[in-house]
């Protein structure tokens, strides 16, 4: 059996920094230490050996759409951008309300085998915000976290049962804050910048009134919620302010929303639209305290890929998202003043507790730990070049920007999936 | 000038360029024969996705006068029903050989992204709620001609109505004041966009605050569906509020003049007939629209002969 040894390196984990050398074998990790021989040594000086990445927030269009993006593309974005789990986004078509779904999303992650698929569950039936979906049954099948994500729950009777009956299954829901009544036919941050371009506003409060309510309503019933991709100051205040409450609230933030701010709409450039939509540079400030200070427990991607004929149409047609995966490390550590530590709490040690999959992801690296790992160099510079994205679709808002902080390899059961920067399959 | 796409983009010393050339081409239209071959060799396309009148047909006769051919792209008989993107379609029609392609669409932003898809120039016939710069070049045609004032410092432009989903208002505020105007804009709060405060205007609620210092009186169009949308309870009370009947129009100074780019929604905005006000310029805002159009294209099209072409518009 092969003894892989990473070689060199500074290991973070939940424990802080130290130098060591990390042995694996079977899939996990066997010894760490000094001077640790093996079959397979590889050099990681001057690279951080840490968890491997988790990302709550995925789009992996399989089944239904698949012209944008498969599991096993997605899979392969995902482990270049040095993730060992993903969870899937449920609004597939069919969407992930039944076992069905569900268990074939996750054997279409095993069978790409280059990260974990962690299919979320819908909360309700059909994404339609009517009736809840079968949440015992989906539970039973291993689903840890629900979101009818790209809509919020919009009923709030329903959306109170939904976490009195989630309480009970020991789940967490997941909202997409978004009042829909305040942003029919939205396309950007109501600013400024709308005005002048005689584009339909995206108002903060659409978000901020669910967030409020759901902050409500987990103080109510005691249930676990989690908010997607936060956008907006108020909303950071407001999730800081539970916290404080002591209420199991956690929050997620996307690199996009700490990066781009809503100017970027002035070019009617579509990969810029986004939901919720690019905010202010006051927002990106408030976002980026917010993960610093811990307020915000995650850096979620969004990944949302889309063919090129879609995002080819108006910008009040096109479909919102953008890709995310790949350039994820780079952006965080791009635009966040942040220590290494804590840069991997919150892409892997937090959302791996949030996605209820921290037995086995966002661990600390000691023997018996199964090898999920990442090693990046973060002072190495690459540029986005779309056409070298294993991702299907090719909607970056980062083309030709440098980014600092390169995935050099990814082991996902102790196996490498990503090498010298390549994917191995 | 490759585009024009927006009135920021053309600028004050393009604005001022092109109201002046709109002088030459007013009077090639007076002639007997009024055709020049200007753009002889040349093909505009017009290519609109949005229901139009006065400027698709100024357009085409604009593109005409200049002796320009002219191909009319219609949605509902074209491979867009098919299916066809707009990026395909852009791209067959730039391979037949085309100058200028003349847009409307009804999203804000669709010349920006055909001006991507084509080596041919773009000209906005009007984007969503954005802009419609052809229409701004017509209306500050119209006042200087009216007025008789090549800048428009010292006067004060009222422009009413439904400001939010108006790209006329856009692209007339920004012409306006960078003639020098003072823009007053007055609207029920719902149908003013949700910040202007970077923008070189006055608000007020009140129509009738403002109508006594108004030397111009713009008048917008306000469609009805703008009521099933909570902007405005109903029509009859917007009429009453913002309508232009004659107790306002005795309320403006003797000199003031109305405007309206059309079409107009009688009794609704417009309480009283325009033909019957000795001060409206509505009329000549239509008979205008030709010779503006024809600016524009020739500025667009005549190229590196510019100043050899002019002399054979105006000999």
């Amino acid at each position: 059996m092969t003894r892989i040894v990473l070689q060199g390196g500074t290991i973070v984990d939940s424990r802080g920094e130290y130098d060591g050398d990390v042995a694996i074998e079977n899939g996990r990790v066997v010894e760490v230490g000094e001077n640790l021989r093996g079959d397979d040594v590889i050099d990681a000086t001057g690279c951080i050996v840490a968890p491997g990445f988790v990302d709550l927030h995925a789009h992996l269009r399989e089944p239904g759409k698949e012209e944008a993006e498969t599991i096993e593309t997605g899979s392969r974005a995902g482990a270049k951008g040095g993730y060992t789990a993903l969870v899937a986004m449920p609004n597939t078509d069919p969407p992930q309300d039944s076992v069905a779904v569900i268990d074939f999303v996750r054997e279409q992650g095993k069978r790409a085998g280059l990260v974990e698929v962690v299919p979320s569950g819908c909360i309700t039936l059909g994404r339609r915000g009517e009736a809840l979906a079968p949440m015992a049954e989906l539970a039973a099948a291993g689903v840890r976290i629900f979101t009818d994500d790209g809509s919020g729950v919009q009923d709030e009777l329903l959306m109170r049962r939904a976490m009195e009956y989630g309480k009970g299954l020991g789940i967490t829901l997941a909202q997409h804050c978004e009042v829909a009544s305040l942003t029919k036919g939205a396309v950007m941050n109501e600013c400024q910048c709308c005005t002048s371009l005689g584009l339909p506003g995206w108002p903060s409060i659409a978000e901020e009134l669910m967030v409020y309510r759901d902050i409500e309503l987990a103080r109510l019933t005691g249930a676990r919620v989690h908010f997607l991709h936060l956008s907006t100051a108020r909303s950071v205040e407001l999730v800081r302010a539970a916290k404080r409450d002591g209420l199991p609230v956690t929050a997620e933030v996307t690199p996009h929303h700490l990066s781009l701010d809503e100017t970027r709409l002035t070019t009617f450039d579509t990969v810029y639209k986004v939901n919720p939509p690019l905010r202010s540079p006051r927002d990106i400030a408030a976002l980026r305290a917010g993960v610093l200070d811990g307020t915000i427990d995650a850096l979620a991607t969004d990944h949302a890929p889309h063919p090129r004929r879609d995002k080819e149409l108006a910008l009040d047609q096109a479909p919102p998202g953008m890709l995310g995966l790949e350039t994820a490390l780079g952006v965080a550590l791009g635009v966040l003043q942040i220590d290494v530590a804590h840069l991997v709490r919150v892409m892997s040690i937090n959302p791996a507790r949030i996605a209820g999959i921290e037995d086995r992801h966002g661990r600390d690296i000691e023997p018996g730990a199964p090898a999920n790992l990442v090693v990046f160099d973060p002072h190495a510079t690459w540029q986005v070049v779309p056409e070298a994205l294993a991702s299907k679709s090719r909607n970056t808002p980062y083309v030709g920007m440098t980014m600092r902080g390169r995935v050099r390899h990814t082991l996902f059961n102790g196996a490498f999936t990503v090498r010298d920067g390549e994917a191995q399959r | 000038m490759k585009h024009l796409r927006s009135i920021d983009e053309l600028g004050r010393d393009g604005l001022l360029r092109l109201l002046d050339l709109t002088n030459h081409m007013v009077e090639v239209n007076r002639r007997p024969v009024p055709k020049v071959p200007a753009l002889r060799g040349r093909t505009v396309v017009s290519l609109f996705f949005e229901d139009s009148t006065r400027t698709r047909l100024s357009f085409e006769t604009a593109a005409k006068r200049l002796s320009a051919d002219t191909m009319t792209f219609s949605v509902s008989t074209s491979s867009v029903n098919k299916g066809e993107s707009l990026r395909d379609t852009v791209e067959t029609i730039t391979d037949m050989g085309v100058d200028a392609f003349v847009v409307r669409h009804k999203s804000t932003g669709i010349p920006w992204q055909i001006s991507d898809w084509t080596t041919a120039s773009v000209v906005n016939a009007g984007d969503g709620w954005h802009q419609h710069p052809t229409q701004a070049l017509v209306d500050c045609f119209t006042v200087r001609e009216a007025l008789g004032k090549e800048r428009f410092d010292g006067l004060t432009i009222t422009i009413v109505g439904d400001i939010k989903h108006s790209r006329v208002a856009r692209s007339n505020v920004a012409a306006f004041s960078m003639l020098g105007a003072d823009v007053v804009l007055v609207a029920p709060p719902t149908l003013l966009p949700p910040d202007v405060s970077h923008w070189p205007v006055e608000v007020s609620y009140r129509l009738d605050d403002v109508l006594a210092r108004t030397d111009i009186l713009y008048m917008l169009r306000l469609q009805s569906e703008r009521m099933s949308q909570g902007h405005v309870p109903n029509l009859r009370e917007y009429a009453e509020t913002y309508g232009l009947d004659a107790l306002r129009v005795a309320k403006l100074p003797p000199h003031a003049v109305i405007m309206h780019p059309g079409p107009m929604n009688r009794g609704v905005e417009m309480l009283i007939d325009p033909s019957a006000l000795p001060n409206s310029l509505i009329h000549k805002q239509v008979a205008n629209g030709v010779s503006v159009r024809m600016a524009v294209l020739f500025d667009l099209l005549a190229g590196e002969s510019t100043a050899a072409n002019l002399q054979q518009v105006a000999t």
